[in-house]
């Protein structure tokens, strides 16, 4: 799993070339403040811009170069980089900053919507400073760990007045960042271009260009790949099979480095409106029934461990591995079972269940078969119920038409930007990525209530742990297993997956051996 | 009126209820499906909060009953407005429009080399009938029809692009090259080499099989006997009498296949990544992109009904006897 560029060498940096990257599906959208979505931000986040951005050390500002909250938690501010100018050579301010705010990422964007509810007003000092005023406290690090996903302005001059929604800029990008937008042409390709006039100075970027295709087929990518038609494909945008073969091939490094701020679990969800899998000792019995070794090795091929509950190791201060844990062991699964009042029949077998695995590709896919086969040695029959992605996501989140269902669920940053939403009860019927379960739990609403306006960083990690303990006791959804995405790269790219989220960040360091 | 004009418009006339009646069931079929288009969209960023989805919803008219959206869709359709895309962000026409064109040239080039490869081997292996060369033909055939078209795609790719490297693995032009004129033509032939073949060999065998046997058939009647005993040389005997009757069943074939051949495409389409009207069927089925999808059932079904208008003319002028 070497993936980073040896830093030993203390090569040259050649300038110019055009880095050819895959993408699997089309964006419709390219605007990062609209759409809080990884396939956007692989391709905007080299024309637009963060406040702050993450790398391997912690947080690093953008196009903020300060933050601060007052103890109260009421305001935070944001001193703004000096002599930043927009693709179209205006400069950048804090009415950008502002408006950006208060007209998309509170009302238009997705999680932003929740994490911004109780966002008051933004007020601009001086152009360079940016107060955002909160009616109940916001805590500092969950701001700032949003930031790199939920804090992208826009210009202020092109969108204002406009029907957002239909502004044409949110297919034509104008942003601060390294690369210019050039063409997007629908079904085929998006080209970028260097910004002449890049903040970072005249050296930056180091490429040419950036072209994304849009292959969808994952053989094919992977031929394109192999014939050095591209240079990069991420979050696991080939089949496993071919990612093994081609991370064998000196010519390619293979591996999850870059992709830690992406980490998903694979879970296990379970409808707790059915009285079987309201029992808690079945929902044990099942757990206990996963080999999760064997998974991990045979379904990710090593690139995974098991999971410890809804915060991933990657959580920094909110990660505990203080939990309840549930080992393979198929006897007491099945002691369980017989306890809980469900013998086995005739055939061996105790209840059947309707599994929905979720079409999130080969992974998904792969774990469900995998849940459905150990099932049936501690004697559940599982039923498969494959869909595509809307209908998995009206069958599982709208009309709860499911026993269990599998997924993955991807952590951003922080707990309370999307990961407690799933385990807060009332959340009504339809809204993905929340409660699916029917799990109604006081003590956990109470948890994720005053988690989310805690402002002392330690007693927040310890009601992060609490819930952590919590939900791996009452187990509504298995967090079984963490891993990260996979990429795939072509050596000749240098300085390639040297940040957590490499794959939206800007690549102004990326440059081409050739 | 002279009854070719008189044809035309009795054919189109009767036409128009058809394609109403595509329209209406495929909107109807759609909807069966479990899912919208927000519910795609929500799905790809990651998920949304619920007032957020509602206002979507709202935006895009799926918030209104079945017979409310169909009527405005038919509205809409009267003026000829095919709507707005919710996944590409443009009017359906202009995605349709830039699509179209790689489809037809690649549908086109497919037929016209099956057409004419097949018919000429047919009628050469007809011709030969049970030799070495008619079992290696026919067997030929076989295979390549056999073969599924993902497989053989995916084999020509690594043959021609990985291993030879000859030719590109996909897409329609050379993306980072911007060549203009010629050399851009050149260029997109070069990227629909394997594509067409692909898409061909497929539909060859049909063509030959077809055309052997009615060589075969023709080649024992009576007419063509009288002709050899008037004395016409070979070729005149193959060209002007077998083959312009043998011909009357593959050109049925023909018709029909240009309305099956939009369904290969969209495998071939996909895994080459060509940017044709295939691929976006896939896709708009995929994000639930209604509009899209009835702009191309719309589109399909009209090019459809062109092709066997254009059939049955072609018909008419290959036997004289068959009236319009």
């Amino acid at each position: 799993m070497a993936a980073l560029a040896p830093p030993a060498m203390s090569q040259e940096v050649k300038r110019g070339g055009t880095a050819f990257v895959h993408m699997n599906a089309e964006q419709g959208v390219l605007n990062p403040a609209l759409r809080a979505s990884t396939g956007v931000y692989q391709i905007t986040g080299k024309f637009m811009e963060p406040l702050i951005d993450k790398t391997y050390d912690g947080y690093e500002g953008v196009l903020a170069t300060e933050w601060s909250a007052s103890p109260d938690g009421l305001a935070i501010t944001f001193k703004l980089r000096d002599g930043v100018r927009w693709h179209d050579g205006q400069p950048f301010s804090c009415d950008d900053v502002a408006f950006s705010a208060m007209e998309l990422w509170k009302p238009l964007l997705n999680y932003s919507s929740t994490l911004q509810a109780n966002l008051e007003s933004v007020d601009c000092p001086d152009p360079l400073t940016a107060v955002f005023n909160y009616s109940k406290p916001m805590p500092l690090e969950l701001l700032v760990a949003a930031m790199p996903d939920l804090g992208h302005p826009v210009p202020k001059h092109l969108y204002e007045g406009t029907d957002i929604l239909k502004n044409p800029h949110n297919q034509a990008p104008v942003g601060t960042g390294p690369f210019k937008f050039q063409e997007y042409e629908r079904g085929q390709y998006i080209i970028g271009v260097r910004n002449e006039d890049y903040w970072r100075g005249p050296e930056y970027p180091y490429l040419d260009r950036v072209i994304w295709r849009f292959i969808p087929d994952k053989a094919a990518a992977a031929a394109a790949l192999e014939a050095g038609e591209l240079q990069e494909s991420g979050f696991i945008g080939i089949s496993m099979a071919d990612m093994d073969r081609l991370g064998q091939d000196p010519r390619f490094d293979m591996g999850s480095e870059g992709f830690e701020n992406n980490v998903a679990h694979s879970t296990v969800e379970f409808n707790l409106r059915n009285p079987i899998l309201a029992d808690l000792r079945v929902r044990q019995a099942i757990y206990h029934a996963l080999d999760l070794d064997f998974a991990i090795r045979n379904i990710m091929r090593g690139h995974a461990k098991p999971g410890r509950g809804p915060v991933p190791s990657v959580g920094d201060a909110n990660y505990t591995d203080d939990v309840q844990t549930y080992a393979y062991d198929v006897e007491k699964a099945k002691a369980l079972l017989d306890e809980a009042g469900y013998p086995a029949g005739a055939n061996g077998m105790r209840f059947k269940l309707r599994h929905r695995p979720a079409p999130w590709g080969e992974y998904t896919q792969l774990w469900g078969e995998y849940f459905a086969q150990a099932m049936k040695e501690v004697g559940i029959e599982v039923e498969l119920l494959t869909n595509d992605a809307p209908g998995f996501l009206n069958g599982v989140y709208r009309d709860h038409d499911f026993d269990t269902a599998n997924g993955w669920h991807q952590f951003r940053s922080d707990p309370a930007v999307s990961t407690t939403v799933w385990l807060r009860s009332g959340a009504p019927a339809g809204t993905a990525w929340s409660n699916q379960f029917g799990y109604e739990s006081a003590e956990m609403d109470k948890l994720i209530d005053d988690a989310a306006i805690e402002l002392d960083p330690a007693k927040r990690a310890d009601l992060y742990h609490q819930i952590q303990q919590l939900a791996m006791k009452d187990l509504p959804v298995i967090f079984a297993i963490e891993h990260p995405f996979l990429g795939i790269t072509n050596k000749k790219l240098m300085n390639h997956h040297n940040t957590p989220r490499w794959d939206s960040s800007s690549w102004y360091d990326l440059w081409l051996d050739e | 009126m002279p009854p070719i004009l008189l044809f035309l418009f009795r054919r189109i006339l009767q036409a128009l209820p058809v394609v109403l009646l595509i329209i209406v069931s495929s909107f109807l079929l759609i909807k069966l499906a479990p899912g919208d288009t927000v519910d795609a969209l929500v799905g790809d960023m990651g998920g949304a909060d619920p007032n957020f989805v509602a206002r979507l919803r709202q935006e895009y008219g799926l918030d209104q009953p079945v017979w409310v959206q169909l009527w405005r869709y038919l509205v809409k359709l009267s003026q000829f407005d095919l709507g707005w895309s919710y996944v590409y962000e443009q009017s359906v026409t202009q995605v349709l429009l830039s699509r179209l064109w790689v489809t037809l040239l690649l549908m086109v080039g497919s037929l016209s080399a099956a057409f004419v490869f097949g018919v000429a081997l047919g009628a050469f292996a007809a011709r030969r009938a049970y030799s070495l060369t008619d079992n290696v033909i026919s067997t030929l055939g076989l295979v390549f029809y056999a073969m599924p078209s993902f497989f053989l795609s995916l084999l020509m790719i690594l043959l021609f692009s990985v291993k030879l490297g000859w030719l590109p693995v996909g897409g329609i032009k050379d993306i980072g090259a911007f060549h203009t004129g010629w050399r851009l033509w050149l260029d997109i032939a070069t990227h629909l080499v394997m594509p067409t073949l692909a898409l061909s060999l497929i539909y060859l065998a049909f063509y030959m099989r077809l055309m052997r046997t009615s060589v075969l058939e023709v080649m024992d009647l009576d007419f063509v006997r009288t002709a050899r005993a008037k004395g016409a040389s070979g070729s005149r005997l193959m060209f002007h009498h077998i083959m312009r009757n043998a011909l009357l069943p593959v050109v049925t074939l023909l018709g029909l296949q240009f309305s099956t051949m939009l369904g290969g495409s969209v495998v071939i389409e996909t895994i080459f990544s060509l940017p044709g009207l295939g691929q976006l069927a896939y896709t708009s089925v995929v994000k639930r992109d209604l509009n899209t999808l009835m702009g191309i059932i719309f589109l399909c079904s009209i090019i459809v009904v062109v092709v066997n208008i254009l059939t049955d003319l072609i018909y008419a002028w290959l036997d004289p006897r068959i009236e319009l």
